[in-house]
């Protein structure tokens, strides 16, 4: 119990104690919201795995890609 | 697939490369310097040096918060814009990639609490220690993310499974000490060690132009020149086994980087020149408008002997029986017999006839290593585009023997002088700040734009490994990353800035 309070000390102390860290903070939260959520949710929701059900329907997709003429 | 969808697919991941890795290489060298630092610090006991690492560490952990996360975009791309790549590759690129997130990442964000609110909370030796896992932990996370890059330029360590189309690992060790994979390492990481020594120097010199926090700045310019000195050796001969390994993996790179169509034996490199743009293959106009060569230096650069023929970008394209080269025509060949054989042995596996499996099977397998050769319409589409790739490769060559000159420089200056009266090099130090980023992208463009049509070298060109999602839609989300990394690099160069000015003596 001592050392998880300690290690919370720690912690708390240190974020209290912050200057430019928490400006730092506050700009990596927006960052990885804006990547996990708005990116992750509405620009890149769709990829092999949202598009096909299966395995089978997935290498059925990707051999056809394989065998097909591009360039 | 529409072409135009390809190339703005190619232009979305570029962007996001480039843009992170501009906040990465000042990670990885940044976070040795600091430990460096330290570590006289402890040894000596000085506080002047306790004072230079928490501005230092400051700067890093700035440059460490913007980039963080950046990367992640990446992975999203492959997903959705590269669907078939990421089938494709299979475990062979997760694993890297997993063992990265798992090892790494979690050693460097340990550490990186002990680092930042550990000092007067825990002993002297465990805070350095902290700092130099940090530092070692950083350069691990980016050795595992050069080993699946790695992969791609020289893919080895894998079975192709017709059943599932995607590549299995045969050997964890043949994909994560591949020659490729730890030459690029090593140069990667040398340039980012560049990157940060050139960012010490330069900004230790603008201390020294505005006369403030005079000691701070030289003491701080002897680590950083020295550091400097020392890596940019050491991005030389890294730089020499890149290219000993690309002269044997991927010798129309080569032959790209030097603007090279004819091949030849004691072949020099061009140290400064300016290709003829009507050159074109089979073309009769000379290849340079002008050009300064350095006798012999390509052949031993390649092959590392001096008289050793070197393949031109016709004896690549259109083979060279005499010298053992296959032309491209009949890889061509060789491709489309891969492809057929997938598809007649799926169709065999369908209809329950083993023997014709057997025997597509096994025309796949012999004909595997040049399976992307098949969706190349003809020999010509294995050339990339040459100007930008020579011209990419001479402005990194040239701006790292600068780097040399300016490293030497100021250490001499700094150690043996007074580098303060010296507003020269000085001035020379705080301008070069951007030429590191400038020679360290350019470095990856030689080594993407230097690999195309390749997504992965041989088996699969760029054009294969996209996904039709639609061009509008990959148009979009270029605009959307070019504004946000826009953003998040002008957050960093304000806050950066604000801190330079604040100084030392605000911590």
């Amino acid at each position: 119990m001592k050392l998880i309070k300690n290690v919370y000390d720690f912690y708390a102390q240190g974020f209290k104690s912050m200057t430019t860290g928490k400006t730092l903070w506050r700009l990596i939260f927006i960052k990885v919201a804006v990547i996990l959520i708005v990116l992750n949710y509405f620009v890149y929701d769709r990829s092999i795995d949202t598009e096909y059900e299966n395995e089978a329907q997935k290498i059925e997709f990707v051999h056809g890609n394989l065998v097909g003429k591009s360039r | 697939m529409e072409e135009q969808l390809i190339d703005w697919s190619r232009a979305q991941f570029a962007l996001t490369a480039i843009y992170h890795f501009l906040f990465v290489p000042l990670t990885l060298g940044l976070s040795f310097i600091v430990a460096i630092m330290e570590t006289i610090y402890v040894k000596t006991g000085d506080l002047k040096y306790k004072e230079m690492t928490r501005f230092w560490m400051t700067l890093f952990a700035i440059n460490f918060a913007i980039g963080v996360a950046t990367g992640l975009i990446m992975e999203f791309e492959f997903g959705t814009n590269w669907a078939n790549y990421s089938w494709f590759v299979g475990d062979i690129f997760g694993a890297p990639l997993a063992v990265e997130g798992i090892l790494a990442f979690f050693m460097e964000s340990t550490f990186f609490a002990v680092m930042f609110f550990g000092w007067n909370k825990v002993g002297k030796k465990f805070h350095l220690l902290s700092t130099w896992l940090v530092a070692v932990g950083s350069n691990l996370s980016a050795f595992w993310i050069l080993v699946a890059n790695g992969w791609m330029q020289f893919p080895v360590g894998m079975e192709f499974n017709p059943d599932t189309v995607r590549n299995e690992m045969a050997s964890f060790w043949d994909v994560a000490l591949s020659p490729v994979a730890i030459a690029k390492f090593l140069h990667t990481i040398g340039s980012g060690y560049v990157i940060a020594a050139l960012f010490v120097i330069g900004i230790s010199a603008w201390y020294l132009l505005k006369k403030r926090e005079v000691e701070f700045a030289k003491k701080s310019m002897i680590i950083g020149s020295t550091f400097g000195l020392v890596v940019s050796i050491f991005i030389v001969v890294s730089g020499d086994e890149s290219a000993h390994q690309v002269a044997q993996k991927q010798p129309v790179k080569l032959a790209a980087m030097e603007g090279m169509y004819d091949g030849k034996e004691a072949a020099g490199i061009v140290a400064f020149g300016i290709l003829n743009s009507n050159k074109k293959l089979l073309s009769d106009e000379p290849t340079y408008d002008f050009e300064i060569e350095v006798p012999y230096a390509l052949s031993i650069l390649g092959y590392h002997v001096w008289d050793a023929y070197v393949p031109g970008l016709h004896d690549l394209v259109y083979g060279n029986e005499e010298r053992g080269f296959e032309s491209a025509a009949s890889k061509i060949e060789k491709g489309n017999k891969a492809i057929a054989a997938l598809e007649a042995y799926k169709a065999a596996k369908e209809s329950g006839d083993t023997a014709a499996q057997v025997k597509n099977r096994a025309v796949l397998e012999k004909n595997m290593e040049y399976f992307g050769y098949g969706h190349l319409e003809k020999p010509e589409d294995v050339v990339p585009p040459v100007a930008l790739t020579f011209y990419s490769f001479h402005v990194m060559v040239l701006l790292g023997g600068w780097f040399l000159v300016l490293f030497a420089a100021v250490l001499y200056l700094s150690t043996k002088k007074d580098i303060a009266q010296s507003r020269f090099w000085l001035k020379a130090s705080l301008y070069s700040i951007p030429l590191g980023w400038i020679a360290a992208e350019a470095g990856w463009i030689v080594a993407e734009v230097g690999r195309q049509p390749w997504a992965i070298q041989d088996l699969m060109p760029v054009g294969v490994a996209a996904t039709d999602i639609g061009t509008s839609n990959v148009q979009i989300t270029f605009w959307l990353f070019a504004f946000l990394f826009t953003a998040l690099l002008l957050a960093e160069i304000k806050i950066m800035l604000r801190q330079i000015k604040i100084g030392p003596k605000g911590h």
